[in-house]
């Protein structure tokens, strides 16, 4: 029983992760591009809306991946630790 | 744990012989740049980047070759993160990223940032939805979970049939890149390219499977990007003074933007596109009134002629009635052909399209479309890339979860070095044309353009057609892939860095069309002959069969690229969309909702790939002639969403069908539930760290 709510936090956790990383990388995706007319502003040389899609955005998906592998990695070696009698 | 130690020292040696390979090719490329000023001609540094970059992989191929099922399927799952990273970014950037994409950012401007997002933002689904849950499943190939999860054959079979096709598409196109490539490099005839470089794919893939490919791979990657970047910051110092050019490249962004301002209001520029505009309208009209206008002109001619001779007009004038007559077209399919060309001159007129804009164009409502259509593209892009069975399938090779979740970083990161960079590239090369091409005079036109315009009109072509002396930008008419292709000749480097790029080309072509063909095979092997036909297939016979059915798909592949029929460019993109619709949803929904059942799977992946292929079948003028399509494209489109993009509608109706059929079926089997429990549990991890 105990084991199985474990499993169930961790996988909720999990879920909630995602769910943050996925609203981000929705809005540098397709919200900044919707509205890539109206924010036409400067930014160091470039337009906004350029830079983001150019740039910016591409930036951010690693940084998302590089938090997600390292956030869910030490989840997994907190969530295993002992439980499997493993080192 | 001795086996975390052993992993551990493994990747150190590996990481140790990288680094020594990645010092001894810079070594290789300055060698051949110091024999290129003592006097090597240049043909020569063409065949021996050819021959040492085939022979490096076939070495590579070779000292990996394995019959053991694990290893040939899955590289013996012990391939290090970052190396899996470095080896899953040159699969998945092909010739269109390495050669294509700075072009089309070139031409398109901010439209064509819409491939920057889509191939990176694809990553970030990798990583959160697919690659961890398939490598904790841990089997050979991405039918294998369809098979798995949903039970039965049809999901399987399904699954293998769509991870064939989509796969052979994009495979042709990878074959033909190659075969253009190495014609360039060396200048055999483009069929000799195709199998010279079919050659060191099979060396490789062929004797060891997934193992050599995978140790191919990264080293492939190391060529493309040293070729990529050594031009790009050469090019960068020239024009911004600094060797970072994504830094920095807004202010030469500014300068184009002002310059384009300029050309916008040149009276001359005007000119010119008027001088093509007229003579486009005037083929136009004349195929109007085809073939009668070609009986009509020919006879005023030859009765001009008649007339000139009969009147004693002069030797200049009889001479020039004779010159018109001989030049006019031999019959009315020449004029036909002559005046198609002529027309198509119509494409010249548009007015230049400010390269930072947004959706440039005249009113709000073809303003709309054009964003609606961006938006699709970057959604068809992201969810193909996390359709790809040649990239999923790479994910089961790490030795762990960690590890695969680790792996998509790495992979993302080494695709972000060339995705970003390429928008720098564009603005560099488009400042460099804008700036010093445009306004030349046509007397001492840059070496460079004299030489492109020679070897291919369709990459360069400059006509003075105002006949002013000077160059206007509508006097140029450019192709895409000349902006990778002639960047070391703008930017004024040594040829041995054009040998550089081609050779980076290659790698980029090559190391695609080994991970799909490997895909191809291992469906036709793994999924249809040992899983279906013969379970009781020894390891031995298994390996031996994919071996043997990969020989034959690469030269099925061959043939197919050397015909040069199809609209290549378009099948890549729909290798994207058909993916996305296909597989996305059964995937991501076996993972995520336990009450997805295999009925549900079955009718979804086959309702989703039906859309998007209706769709294209449609409105993609290249398939309609083919399927006889004949009601008008604007009757058939939906929403003004262009073809390439067709996965916007199936992805969301394969999600749909699936989850109310799993709604109507009755629950999946209790051994379903147990895997999607088993998949989605978190990782008991070595003490290695």
């Amino acid at each position: 029983m105990q084991a199985n709510d474990r499993a169930r936090a961790y996988w909720r956790r999990n879920m909630r992760l995602i769910a943050v990383l996925l609203g981000i990388w929705f809005v540098a995706a397709f919200v900044v591009p919707y509205a890539a007319r109206a924010l036409s502003i400067p930014f160091f040389g470039w337009p906004f809306s350029f830079w983001m899609a150019a740039q910016g955005a591409p930036l951010i998906f690693v940084i998302l991946v590089g938090y997600y592998a390292r956030t869910m990695n030490r989840r997994d070696r907190e969530a295993t630790r002992g439980a499997d009698g493993g080192t | 744990m001795s086996d975390a130690r052993e992993q551990q020292a493994f990747a150190a040696r590996m990481g140790r012989i990288y680094a020594w390979y990645t010092l001894g090719f810079l070594v290789f490329v300055g060698a051949l740049a110091v024999f290129e000023r003592i006097g090597l001609p240049r043909p020569w540094i063409g065949y021996i980047f050819l021959l040492a970059t085939v022979l490096l992989y076939a070495t590579i191929g070779v000292l990996s070759r394995t019959s053991d099922a694990t290893e040939y399927y899955v590289a013996g799952r012990r391939v290090p993160a970052l190396f899996n990273g470095l080896a899953t970014a040159a699969d998945w950037m092909s010739a269109a990223s390495f050669i294509g994409l700075a072009g089309t950012l070139y031409l398109t401007g901010y439209s064509g940032l819409a491939f920057v997002l889509g191939w990176t933002g694809g990553f970030v689904l990798v990583a959160l939805l697919l690659a961890p849950y398939l490598r904790r499943f841990g089997r050979y190939t991405i039918p294998d979970f369809l098979g798995e999860r949903y039970g039965g054959h049809a999901p399987r079979v399904i699954g293998a049939a769509m991870a064939i096709f989509v796969s052979f598409v994009y495979v042709v196109a990878q074959i033909y890149g190659v075969g253009l490539i190495t014609a360039r490099l060396t200048g055999l005839a483009f069929e000799v390219g195709v199998f010279v470089g079919l050659a060191g794919m099979l060396v490789c893939s062929l004797l060891g499977g997934m193992r050599a490919v995978t140790w191919t791979q990264a080293a492939q990657y190391i060529v493309l990007i040293v070729a990529y970047l050594i031009p790009v910051v050469w090019l960068s110092v020239k024009h911004t003074g600094t060797p970072v050019p994504q830094l920095v490249y807004g202010s030469v962004l500014e300068k184009v933007t002002a310059r384009e301002a300029q050309l916008i209001d040149d009276r001359k520029e005007a000119d010119a596109r008027a001088q093509f505009a007229a003579r486009a309208a005037a083929a136009a009209e004349r195929l109007a009134r085809w073939p009668q206008s070609f009986t009509d002109e020919r006879a005023a001619l030859l009765a001009a002629l008649a007339q000139a001779k009969a009147t004693r007009a002069g030797v200049e004038k009889i001479a020039s009635a004779q010159r018109a007559v001989d030049t006019y077209p031999r019959d009315a399919a020449a004029a036909k052909a002559i005046w198609t060309r002529e027309a198509a001159l119509v494409s010249r007129t548009a007015p230049l399209l400010p390269h930072a804009e947004p959706f440039p164009a005249t009113d709000d409502a073809a303003r709309d479309v054009a964003r609606r259509n961006f938006l699709a593209l970057v959604f068809c892009l992201m969810v193909g890339t996390a359709a790809l069975p040649h990239v999923l399938a790479r994910y089961y090779t790490t030795p762990s979860v960690a590890e695969a979740r680790t792996s998509v970083f790495w992979t993302l990161f080494f695709v972000f070095l060339l995705y970003f960079t390429a928008p720098a590239l564009a603005v560099l090369v488009k400042y460099d044309i804008y700036s010093s091409l445009v306004g030349s005079e046509f007397a001492h036109l840059p070496a460079w353009v004299n030489s492109w315009a020679r070897v291919d009109p369709s990459l360069l072509s400059i006509t003075d057609v105002n006949r002013d002396g000077f160059v206007q930008l509508a006097e140029i008419a450019i192709g895409g892939d000349i902006v990778v292709l002639a960047m070391p000749e703008i930017a004024g480097l040594p040829y041995v860095v054009s040998g550089l790029v081609a050779a980076g080309g290659l790698a980029a072509a090559l190391s695609t069309a080994d991970g799909l063909l490997l895909t191809i095979a291992n469906a036709l092997s793994h999924d249809i002959y040992y899983r279906i036909f013969n379970p009781n297939a020894s390891t031995a016979l298994r390996v031996g069969v994919a071996k043997l059915l990969l020989l034959v798909v690469a030269v099925a592949a061959a043939y197919v690229a050397s015909l040069k029929t199809a609209d290549i460019l378009f099948l890549v993109s729909a290798a994207f969309s058909l993916a996305a619709s296909g597989f996305f949803p059964a995937l991501v929904l076996g993972i995520f909702w336990k009450r997805t059942t295999g009925r549900a799977a079955v009718l979804g992946m086959l309702a989703g790939f039906a859309v998007t292929f209706y769709y294209m079948a449609t409105t993609q003028p290249w398939l309609r002639a083919m399927f006889g399509v004949t009601r008008s494209i604007s009757d058939m489109m939906w929403f003004d969403i262009q073809p390439i993009s067709a996965g916007a509608f199936g992805v969301p109706v394969g999600f749909a069908v699936i989850v109310l059929v799993s709604l109507v079926t009755p629950k999946p089997p209790a051994a379903a539930q147990a895997l999607v429990e088993h998949i989605r549990s978190p990782e008991a991890q070595a003490a290695s760290d």
